[in-house]
């Protein structure tokens, strides 16, 4: 029982280590990113590249002025930026990140919680994101703040629905909900991995996934040229940060599930996996944290590459382009998996 | 253990729907809800179906409840507008819900003289693969029933809300 919780929380500090990391890296690598891709230099000053730049950051956010409106609604305003922490530190749970190991003579495996439900107990926990940001708009008092609420729980809803269809697809061929077994269905070869027979279902999850975290070319909720900073304008200090460190922390668990459902998951085709053998789980954990890497650095070039849509284009892409086509993806798959050949 | 978590969240559950009809503040009725229904899914995992308790979160506190903010926000309804059909419909309304309530009562109080205990679900009951197979055998009909009837609803809601002579946009 002790050795089990010990177990457990070693697994879970091994995440909370590895999100907790990701912000600094990918502040530096968003800001280095767009230097690159709009021809400037970018932050150089701080460290050797420029790499402490996100330190100085940190530093910086700490010691603003942290400003409540009179005319907040306190207790929600002060909730919102806790919430927005919470779907991205719990989601994690049900992702995989390498094979059984033996520590002490007893089989561990390299999953948090391998709960039946798996991937619904992720997107259960993750669709609770919203209220965040909904609640920082609402409590703010401030009409952008309100419109970028509105926006976000609308935006949210409607790529909700697209992301989940192009999930489900992945488990028809599967037939379990653990995302173990997702990994485990792909580990033959490369073809093996579902992003090649269900090329259109990817295409739907990557979409929907930059909707569901807020990233340009789909960022209304904020807005900058239009809402000042939509949903979180009135915020400033640690709780603007908190923000900020969950709309990073969400796209993690995003890219994690996606290079799970789709990329084979911490497994690599011709990198052996001795069992057993506790290097297998760093081993595995670097190759999902690499596909992780490669997910989020797309986010990026996208970011500075795309302008951003009008909201009723926002809408028709997501009800009249991505649900058809998550769902004729779905039927493809069933078909094929009922004829026998995924 | 596991008597301590049900206690903390049958407590949670109980007070924040007492807080749902009580706050004068929808917005904040609404985000009540949202506890009591994690918490009534923390129920369903101890009950021994993590399924109901991951399609509990996912519909209802995640997507339905997110639209009724949806539109409490798009309203903006100010708090305390009072209750919908006047001092009447409230008093109608307190009497039905009371005797619905004491209908419950009975049953709980009852219910073994007049009606017969359904047996208890033993653990594959309640996993994905049986409760889809009732779902697509025993009841299909029924499903495909409300699966219309919610069709129904949402193409009259679109009719209801579109005003005469839009009909060309």
């Amino acid at each position: 029982m002790t050795a089990e919780l010990l177990g457990t929380a070693a697994k879970m500090g091994l995440w909370l280590v590895a999100l907790l990391s990701v912000v600094p890296i990918m502040v530096w690598v968003e800001r280095r990113g767009s230097a690159l891709i709009q021809d400037r230099r970018g932050p150089n000053r701080v460290g050797p590249l420029g790499l402490f730049q996100a330190l100085a950051d940190a530093a910086k956010f700490l010691f603003k002025e942290d400003i409540v409106p009179a005319a907040a609604d306190r207790p929600l305003y002060l909730l919102a930026p806790v919430l927005a922490l919470v779907p991205a530190l719990t989601t994690f749970v049900v992702i995989p990140f390498g094979p059984d190991v033996e520590v002490g003579g007893r089989t561990v495996r390299l999953i948090v919680a391998n709960a039946d439900t798996g991937v619904l107990l992720l997107l259960a926990l993750a669709s609770l994101g919203v209220y965040s940001l909904v609640m920082a708009g609402y409590s703010s008092n401030n009409k952008y703040s309100l419109l970028g609420s509105v926006r976000a729980s609308a935006q949210m809803i409607s790529y909700e629905l697209a992301l989940t269809l192009s999930v489900v697809a992945v488990l028809v061929p599967v037939g379990s909900l653990r995302l173990d077994d997702v990994v485990r269905a792909q580990q033959g070869g490369l073809l093996d991995w579902h992003v090649f027979p269900q090329a259109i279902g990817f295409l739907v999850f990557v979409v929907a996934a930059f909707a569901e975290t807020n990233r340009l070319p789909f960022d209304l909720p904020e807005a900058e040229s239009e809402l000042v900073g939509g949903y979180h304008t009135e915020y400033s200090s640690m709780k603007f940060a908190l923000f900020f460190m969950g709309e990073y922390m969400s796209m993690t668990t995003l890219s994690a599930l996606g290079a799970t459902l789709y990329l084979g998951g911490w497994h690599l085709p011709g990198i052996p996996f001795p069992d057993h053998w506790l290097g297998a789980a760093l081993t595995g954990f670097g190759i999902l944290m690499a596909k992780v890497a490669a997910f989020m650095l797309f986010f990026v070039w996208v970011r500075w590459s795309f302008p951003r849509f009008r909201f009723d284009q926002l809408m028709r892409l997501g009800w009249k382009v991505l649900l058809p086509l998550a769902l004729l993806n779905l039927v493809l798959v069933a078909a094929l998996t009922v004829g026998g050949w995924l | 253990m596991e008597t301590a978590v049900f206690a903390l969240f049958a407590a949670l559950a109980l007070v924040s729907a007492l807080v749902v009809v009580l706050h004068r503040n929808p917005v904040y009725s609404v985000m009540s809800l949202v506890v009591t229904l994690v918490s009534l899914a923390v129920l369903f995992v101890l009950l021994g179906a993590p399924f109901l308790a991951a399609l509990q979160v996912l519909v209802y506190a995640g997507a339905i409840l997110v639209l009724f903010l949806f539109v409490l926000m798009l309203l903006n309804v100010e708090r305390d507008e009072g209750a919908a059909g006047g001092r009447w419909g409230q008093r109608v309304g307190a009497l039905a819900g009371a005797l619905l309530f004491g209908g419950l009562l009975a049953v709980l109080a009852w219910g073994g003289q007049v009606a017969r205990a359904l047996p208890a679900p033993g653990p594959g009951d309640v996993g994905l693969v049986a409760l889809a197979r009732e779902l697509f055998t025993t009841y299909l009909l029924p499903f495909e029933i409300v699966g219309l009837l919610l069709l129904a609803a949402v193409i009259a809601a679109t009719v209801l809300a579109r005003k005469p002579g839009e009909e060309g946009r």
